[in-house]
């Protein structure tokens, strides 16, 4: 494969985004967004023909002997730190990344497209377009990077794109606090990351992912066995580096951004917050995978974090009122649950047989990739709600499916595959990854497994009072009605994938080392999960399918458990606490206090002390000549008996 | 009674501390000059005395001690004159008062 | 002497006056045109500099200083007119030219007096540019006070607020270390000679002999350090910084954080640490505490001032400090690090300042409590600002980010754990960057509109936006290509490092 569709991959949404940033004023909003969905189909188009050439064409550079390999399509020097520390950029096709081509550029065309009917009318549509194509290039050159650095590089720059379309609506205050809080939040994870890269590399002497995973029994090595504070320093590494990932997934303790990042357009959402930047930690976790299976610690940690996470936020889920915060947590739970089946994989025991422990990665990936499209078109559905209702709370819905039959259907089909309903794709990777669980450690599935009922549990609760439960009275003045065709066309598309992406051959395509790995069904795990998720739905159907009073008396059965979940366990209240009161109140208050009262006071004290001296010495030059002929005698007699006792 | 060098020196000193001190202490300008003269006139001596114990061969400070008198008339000439126009002025000799020229 | 190109630097702004002397003080059109045509010209002779540098070094020139000359200038003293350029000179010259450039448009209206305001300006740069090219003590020493006494008079008649008293502060507290500085330079002066012979003001020759006494050189670099360490904003003699540079007027702040405050940084390696290597070593570790805690204090300062110009002053304190922390660490990946921290910083700090100049020009405030949304209302000031916190907060592909992540690297190789506890604490500040940063763009730019009244303001007038786009296109060219300039500083390095390598 020649250089030149891998950089246009790149260059193609840069160009898009700086055409449309700065000549985008010039433009009228048709011109735009025409401009904009043809850039980015052209990706899209490219992307996939990189995509299908890897995995397809049987070239030897790409698989060989049944092994998919991995290829630096070409890695160009950027910035040299030291003769071995050099930071290249570069494209590095494997199969993640060719999955991770193509999930981008689709859910990313999707979002453009159903942007275009979406934020019609908007101000800055331009500039909505600008970004979008700024946060696809980002993207790709995140999942594209041949090496840690630009890994990092990436990671910055989906950080901001995704800081400026959180912002989008930047007049409104709740917009602009949740994009910074954003920021900062995964900024603070990303701190976490560069140390780990800067303690990683600082041993290995490489940035590149293919020197690093090729022989992970070398990094542990050059390690030479030293630690820090009881672990292994390949092990705080490992972990800080997992801790930018956190930020950037939304793990728990870090996920507090991602609910007020809902505060963003909804096709934002559904690109960024749901389908593609939020994965970027478990990319991240698959990426340095060898790595991390040398370092048990790291990916228990994984593992543990990952756990918590899925089931805090399932739990809050349930009593979200707020649509998109409930489709966000259902988002933070899911990928938890993504980051569980990597943190049980590991590299040994290769095979076929039903101990194949890199299974759990295998399915990570493809929830992944299932999750990125199902949960994009819940976005996208509930992006069509709210344009039809203008509110984002469900209290306002109800009923709706009569009135808005396309988005039901389709919401229909995204809420079966979460929930792990066969045929539907969510089924079949949800269950790859609790059967890996199950195959690590029978806890651990079992943990999931409650969690993937709640899950099928919350997403029914939702679907129930979106669209059945009581009618909005308010419908006889503004009657809802399914979006235009830009939008519907990305609804059905995707509910499309949602159906049938669960037969694609995934093991076959997507494995740890690229042996491909055939996928079968493991019965009792399927039929635990499928008996779950249906006994899950069959209470959500119970509680809310009609009007009824039961959501009520769970509510006022558990009172204080309700109010923490739905205070999301009061972790805003922590961070505020910690920021406000702590950083900005006891650390920069004082800092600035003690800045001018202290040291400049001091600087000052010099200025005023010379002042004084010289005020004090100021009479002494009175002009008065008989004070003068009383220094002047006086000096003179103090000299002379100076004189008379040297002499002496 | 041998008349040796002290016998002039300390008059001389005496008149010169008196010099300094109505210089210093007199708030009049006239009384000011006087004491001035005082302190000029115990330098002269001194002079005078110094040139004759000391060497007694030659005549410089007997020509000095002259010069001196002939300038001092002159300088107190210069300083009564100013003294007068300053009364004129402000219709007081005292030393204190001449601070009003700077305003 | 004429033939030489860097001499030029010094000619062209004392050339600069001359012209201005023959304007009439109330033809501004006139006063422009010199001004402009002046920095031009220099701006021009800088890249032609740059461009002929690379050149020479591509073509297998490797000598330590190019395009030397030296001219006795007072002969009992040995005092020279010595010039010489290596690429980090090269660089702090073309970063100079690029702010002066900037500079002059930036103060397109200025009001009153424009002729005697821009002769002070032209008389700074002249300053700027002469330190920059000599490589005699004294010289440079000259030149380094030539750019500071014009400052008293520009922030006293141009500045606004307390003006008076900060730019009394500004002046005193620099003079106050250059006054450490001259006891330095006079001390590595009469140790330039250990073996006899003539005493010498030239740094390469003091440093090819390797001079100066040890039993000297720990007074002598704590001396130079502060000396120019007042300069850089080292805590705690920063604190001329914030004042002076919240009254200053607009180019005088992008000239003084820009480019005065890196005669500092500069001084600090190329006098500090290259004449006194042993002392370097040996008392590193007092400074890089000191320096540390600039950069973690600078920017936790910021983070709660209301004026705009006190947040950049502040976060100015912060990156300084990395500058000298990072020269501290004393190899050579961290201190190429600290120089392009030091082109960086200039180039952002005088886009900050640029544009809050701009922003104070309409609102006539510079309180965040009592602006907003001015993103609605100046959407090309407000991109602009953006861009400039970004750089600050170091994203990728702008300047800041390459600064500091070669710092950090560089920075990492020391690997006991003092300097790994004061990276890890410097690291921080790029979190705490991103709080103040965040902050003044959430109040200033985004949300709503605070006062009805500057729903009337305009957007930028042609000539601010010449100066705007001449410096993100500078601070993007770094964040986009670094490697050519990081591979010239990294080459300039290696006698510094080496002399520092040998007096271990």
């Amino acid at each position: 494969m020649g250089v030149t569709l891998p950089i246009l991959i790149l260059a193609l949404p840069f160009f898009m985004f700086l055409l449309l940033g700065i000549g985008g004023v010039k433009m009228s909003r048709k011109v735009a967004g025409i401009l904009g969905i043809l850039g980015m189909g052209t990706t899209m188009t490219l992307a996939y023909i990189v995509a299908f050439t890897y995995f397809f064409s049987g070239d030897p550079a790409f698989i060989l002997d049944g092994v998919r390999q991995q290829f630096q399509v070409f890695d160009v020097t950027w910035l040299a730190f030291t003769e071995k520390l050099v930071v290249k950029i570069g494209f590095l096709l494997d199969p993640i990344c060719a999955m991770m081509l193509v999930v981008i550029t689709t859910i990313s065309f999707m979002v453009h497209l159903y942007s275009w009917g979406y934020m019609e009318g908007e101000r800055g549509f331009q500039r909505y377009y600008a970004f979008l194509s700024l946060f696809t290039f980002s993207m790709l050159g995140l999942v594209v990077a041949t090496n840690i650095f630009q890994m990092y590089i990436f990671w910055e720059l989906v950080g901001v794109s995704s800081f400026l379309l959180i912002g989008f609506f930047y007049r409104l205050p709740s917009a602009v606090s949740a994009s910074k809080k954003a920021f900062i939040v995964t900024r603070f994870a990303d701190l976490g990351f560069l140390l780990g890269i800067l303690t990683l590399t600082y041993f290995t002497d490489t940035f590149n992912f293919v020197d690093m995973t090729s022989n992970p029994m070398n990094v542990l090595a050059e390690t030479g066995g030293a630690t820090f504070m009881g672990a292994s320093v390949l092990t705080w590494a490992m972990v800080l580096i997992f801790t930018g990932g956190m930020g950037k997934s939304a793990m728990l303790p870090l996920h507090i951004w991602l609910p007020d990042a809902m505060e963003g357009p909804t096709p934002v959402s559904a690109l960024i917050h749901a389908a593609t930047m939020v994965v970027a930690g478990v990319y991240l976790v698959a990426r340095m995978f060898p790595v991390y299976c040398v370092v048990d610690a790291s990916m228990t940690f994984v593992t543990v974090v990952g756990a918590i996470t899925a089931f805090y936020a399932a739990v809050v889920a349930c009593t979200q009122i707020d649509i998109k915060r409930v489709l966000a947590f259902s988002t933070i739970s899911q990928i938890a649950f993504m980051m569980v089946s990597l943190g049980v994989a590991s590299t040994g025991g290769v095979g076929d047989g039903h101990h194949y422990t890199g299974l759990g990665y295998m399915a990570g990936m493809f929830h992944l990739f299932t999750h990125a499209m199902f949960k994009a078109l819940l976005f996208l559905g509930a992006g069509a709600l709210i344009h039809a209702v203008h509110s984002n709370d469900y209290t306002k819905m109800g009923g709706l499916r009569k009135y808005m039959p396309i988005t039901h259907w389709t919401f229909l089909i995204g809420c079966l595959a979460i929930a792990g309903i066969p045929p539907f794709s969510g089924f079949f990777s949800k269950d790859e990854m609790l059967a890996a669980m199950f195959n690590n450690n029978w806890i651990w599935g079992a943990w999931m497994t409650m969690v993937a009922g709640l899950t099928a549990f919350y997403m029914f609760r939702l679907y129930y009072l979106i669209f059945w439960w009581e009618e909005n009275p308010d419908y006889a003045h503004h009657k809802p009605h399914d979006a235009p065709w830009q939008m519907s066309v990305p609804l059905i598309f995707l509910a499309a994938v949602s159906c049938v992406a669960g037969f694609i051959p995934f093991g076959e395509l997507v494995t740890w080392n690229g042996a491909p790995y055939h996928i079968h069904l493991e019965a009792p795990v399927a039929c635990t999960s499928i008996i779950v998720a249906l006994a899950a739905i069959a209470l959500a159907t119970k509680m809310y399918m009609k009007k009824n009073d039961l959501p009520t008396k769970f509510k006022n059965a558990l009172p204080g458990l309700w109010t923490a979940a739905h205070r999301r366990f009061y972790w805003d209240e922590i961070y505020l606490f910690i920021t406000h009161k702590i950083i900005f109140g006891c650390i920069s208050k004082p800092i600035a206090w003690f800045d001018r009262h202290v040291i400049d006071a001091t600087m000052d004290g010099f200025a005023k002390v010379t002042q004084k001296v010289s005020f004090a010495i100021r009479g002494m030059q009175s002009g008065n000549v008989q004070a003068y002929v009383l220094w002047y005698f006086f000096g003179a007699l103090a000299l002379a008996f100076i004189t008379w006792i040297c002499l002496l | 009674m041998d008349l040796n060098i002290l016998w002039y020196l300390v008059p001389s000193v005496v008149m010169f501390a008196a010099g300094v001190y109505g210089f210093v202490t007199r708030k009049n300008m006239i009384a000011m000059l006087v004491s001035l003269e005082l302190i000029l006139n115990s330098a002269d001596l001194n002079f005078v005395i110094f040139n004759r114990f000391l060497f007694p061969d030659s005549m410089e400070g007997m020509v000095f001690s002259l010069f001196a008198i002939a300038i001092a008339a002159a300088e107190t000439a210069v300083a009564i004159a100013i003294i007068i126009n300053i009364y004129r002025a402000i219709g007081s000799t005292d030393i204190v008062e001449t601070n009003k020229m700077k305003h | 002497m004429f033939g030489n190109i860097l001499i030029w630097f010094v000619i062209i702004p004392v050339l600069m006056m001359a012209g201005l002397g023959l304007c009439r003080n109330s033809s501004m059109a006139a006063i422009r045109t010199v001004m402009v045509v002046g920095s031009t010209i220099l701006l021009a002779l800088a890249i032609w500099l740059c461009v002929d540098f690379l050149a020479l070094r591509a073509a297998g020139n490797d000598a330590e200083m190019l395009f030397t000359g030296s001219w006795m200038w007072y002969a009992p003293l040995n005092i020279h007119l010595a010039v010489g350029v290596d690429g980090i000179s090269v660089l702090m010259l073309m970063l100079s030219a690029i702010i002066v450039f900037a500079g002059t448009f930036a103060s397109w209206k200025i009001n009153p007096l424009p002729k005697n305001f821009f002769l002070w300006f032209a008389l700074l740069s002249t300053g700027v540019f002469g330190f920059f090219i000599s490589i005699d003590m004294f010289t440079m020493f000259m030149f380094y006070e030539v750019a500071l006494i014009p400052m008293y008079l520009l922030i006293g008649v141009w500045g606004t607020g307390r003006k008076e008293y900060s730019a009394m502060k500004l002046t005193l507290m620099l003079m106050g270390g250059s006054a450490f500085l001259m006891l330095g330079l006079l001390g590595i002066y009469w140790h330039s000679a250990p073996e006899g012979g003539e005493l010498t003001w030239n740094i390469l020759e003091i440093a090819k002999n390797n001079a100066v006494d040890p039993s000297w050189q720990n007074l002598l670099f704590c001396f130079t350090f502060v000396g120019f360490g007042v300069l850089g904003a080292m805590f705690p003699f920063h604190t001329w910084s914030p004042d002076g540079h919240a009254c200053a007027p607009t180019a005088v702040s992008m000239l003084h954080a820009g480019v005065l405050m890196k005669l500092g940084g500069y001084g600090c390696f190329r006098i500090a640490i290259y004449l006194l290597p042993a002392a370097a070593n040996e008392l590193a570790w007092i400074f890089i505490i000191l320096t540390g805690i600039s950069v973690v204090y600078g920017a936790f300062s910021a983070c709660v001032q209301t004026d705009l110009k006190y947040i950049n002053a502040y976060s100015s304190v912060s990156h300084c400090g990395m500058v000298l922390f990072a020269l501290l660490m004393l190899n050579t990946t961290a201190m190429t690090g600290a120089i392009l921290q030091m082109l960086s910083h200039g180039l952002m700090t005088a886009l900050f300042f640029a544009l809050i100049g701009m922003i104070y020009g309409r609102t006539h405030t510079r309180d965040i409590r009592q602006m907003g949304g001015l993103m609605q209302i100046m959407p090309y000031l407000g991109v602009c600002y953006m861009i400039a916190g970004f750089a600050s907060l170091g994203l990728p592909g702008l300047s800041g980010f390459v600064a500091e992540m070669t710092i950090f690297f560089g920075a990492w190789e020391d690997s006991d754990l003092f300097h790994r506890v004061f990276v890890i604490a410097a690291t921080c500040s790029i979190v705490i960057t991103a709080v103040y940063i965040l902050r003044v763009v959430g109040k200033l730019l985004l949300g709503k509109v605070q006062d009805e009244h500057h729903w009337q303001l305009t957007d930028a007038t042609w000539f601010e936006r010449l100066s705007t786009v001449t410096l993100i296109a500078c601070i993007a060219g770094i964040g986009f290509f670094p490697n050519w300039i990081n591979e010239t500083i990294q080459h300039s390095f290696l006698p510094i490092v080496q002399a520092i390598q040998n007096a271990i």
